[in-house]
């Protein structure tokens, strides 16, 4: 399995080194059902 | 909570996933909390990951990279916190 | 920040509502003098229950998670707890919002046995005094015995929503430590110059130095306080609150109202904001894919005068409702300006170019000596 290609266009947060193939990405997100403005 | 490669995990079954075009937003009727999976990647693993011994082959069988491994054991991990996810063993 | 890009997914719509209101009715028992809805009589046309339910299935349908049902006063129609039945028995939770004058000890207990079923009382004071001067003599103990019969039957957490205003803003610790005393969660949330609020708005809302300070508290205090993300205008002050910090009208949430009229939001309840009606061909599945007015907010918006401010990534140019009743352009600043540009230009906007709601269902003043309701 190739490790070097990031696999989704660019997240916010990718980052792949020679040194360090490790590819961060921001997965998940939890907004509070109440966080959306515009309801009750 | 922190899971491991070794956790064996699954969807909470009062949790929905409403897919998304990035992804997929799920919710959980109990506790209110809504998540947005921002990576249909992960929404495949959320969704298959009870159907594996561990995490480890889940990601093996969904096809992820090993140096997304712990952008996944991270995302995971703050799913048990919102409930999304348990933790089996 | 990751909030932001997430946002700017939010802002160009979603194929279903993460959430949304519902009005069920104009009819109200109080009239209180900032109802964003001018609510007191029934409208003629409201649904019926069948359309009600109508309106249930489709949203079940494109798997709406959760609604919050409103009004007017909601449970005053007959069919009230039908109508909430039929949505959680199709998977959609519920929050409704009250005033409490229903809430006696039989309807506490009923409510009580209900699942996926969330109760936010309003409250605009934490004394009857600056309370019942906004929301009518009365007002404060029936909001209380609601809460009381609401802690008595063991409904558990249920929430408390105070509009803000420049009355009851150095009360926030009060409310904080009346809502811990119930175990209920608090919930403050920004008055808009919408509905009766547009009659108000001037003597209301909170100053400049008041949002600053409304700031600092969510800041300090607001861990577990819900905002509804009413107060992204205050991230031009610094940190950004917790949201996602984006107008959602007609993009993630949206409003249905008594007689099934679609509004991007409950806060502009006016014929520029109307998306269409659920009762029309495709129903609200066609209203919220494929009206002209949604589709035109999904797209990206003007940043206008705002665009060389650099307050703007934070701030979004505030709130449309805001901009729109006090006059102001939409592509520019909110009334409410932290930096003051938006105030420096109310006093030249002409009087007779405020747009007005465009519906009012208040009650004739002479009906209105009383609104004290007895359990």
């Amino acid at each position: 399995m190739d490790k070097d290609i990031a696999p989704q266009p660019v997240p916010e947060q990718a980052s792949a080194s020679v040194e360090s193939p490790i590819v961060e990405e921001l997965l998940v997100e939890e907004i509070s059902i109440d966080g959306m403005c515009g309801v009750y | 909570m922190t899971v491991t490669l070794e956790s064996a995990c699954e969807l909470h079954p009062q949790v929905a996933i409403r897919p998304e075009p990035f992804g997929a937003l799920a919710y959980h009727y109990g506790n209110r909390r809504l998540v947005f999976l921002r990576h249909p990647d992960i929404v495949r693993v959320v969704k298959t990951m009870g159907e594996h011994p561990t995490l480890r082959d889940t990601f093996v069988a969904e096809g992820v990279a090993e140096s997304r491994w712990p952008s996944f054991i991270e995302a995971l991990s703050s799913l048990t916190t919102s409930e999304i996810i348990r933790v089996l063993s | 920040m990751s909030s932001h890009s997430l946002g700017q997914q939010m802002k160009q719509g979603l194929d279903a509502p993460i959430c949304l209101t519902w009005e069920l009715t104009y009819a109200c028992n109080l009239a209180c003098v900032h109802c964003l809805s001018s609510s007191g009589q029934r409208d003629d046309r409201e649904l019926s229950t069948e359309q009600a339910k109508a309106i249930l299935d489709e949203l079940a349908a494109l798997q709406v998670f959760y609604i919050n049902i409103g009004g007017g006063e909601p449970m005053i129609r007959r069919d009230f707890f039908e109508i909430v039945e039929h949505s959680i028995a199709n998977n959609i939770g519920v929050k409704f919002s009250t005033n409490g004058a229903f809430i006696d000890m039989k309807n506490a207990e009923r409510l009580t046995a209900m699942d996926y079923l969330d109760i936010q009382i309003s409250l605009d004071g934490t004394d009857a005094v600056t309370n019942d001067a906004v929301r009518g003599e009365g007002s404060f103990d029936t909001a209380i015995r609601a809460m009381d019969n609401l802690k008595a039957a063991g409904f558990g957490q249920f929430k408390i929503s105070v509009v803000v205003t420049r009355h009851n803003v150095d009360q926030l610790d009060e409310f904080k430590a009346l809502a811990d005393s119930y175990g209920a969660q608090l919930r403050i949330t920004r008055l808009r110059p919408a509905g009766r609020g547009a009659d108000t708005w001037d003597e209301l809302h909170p100053t400049n130095a008041q949002q600053r300070q409304i700031y600092d508290w969510l800041l300090a205090h607001g861990e577990n306080v819900l905002t509804g993300d009413s107060f992204f205008h205050l991230n031009a002050f610094g940190e950004s609150l917790p949201g996602l910090n984006l107008c959602g009208a007609g993009r993630v949430v949206c409003l249905i109202d008594p007689i099934g009229d679609v509004y991007a939001c409950p806060f502009v309840i006016h014929d520029t904001f109307k998306a269409g009606n659920v009762l029309e061909n495709g129903g609200f599945t066609h209203v919220w894919r494929e009206s002209d007015l949604f589709t035109e907010l999904r797209e990206p918006q003007s940043a206008g005068a705002c665009a060389s401010c650099g307050a703007f990534d934070a701030c979004q140019g505030g709130c449309m409702a805001a901009k729109f009743f006090t006059g102001l352009p939409l592509d520019g600043p909110d009334p409410e300006c932290v930096t003051g540009h938006g105030e420096v230009l109310l006093p030249s906007v002409p009087v007779s170019l405020v747009p007005r709601p465009s519906m009012d269902h208040s009650k004739p003043a002479r009906t209105l000596i009383k609104s004290k309701v007895s359990t």
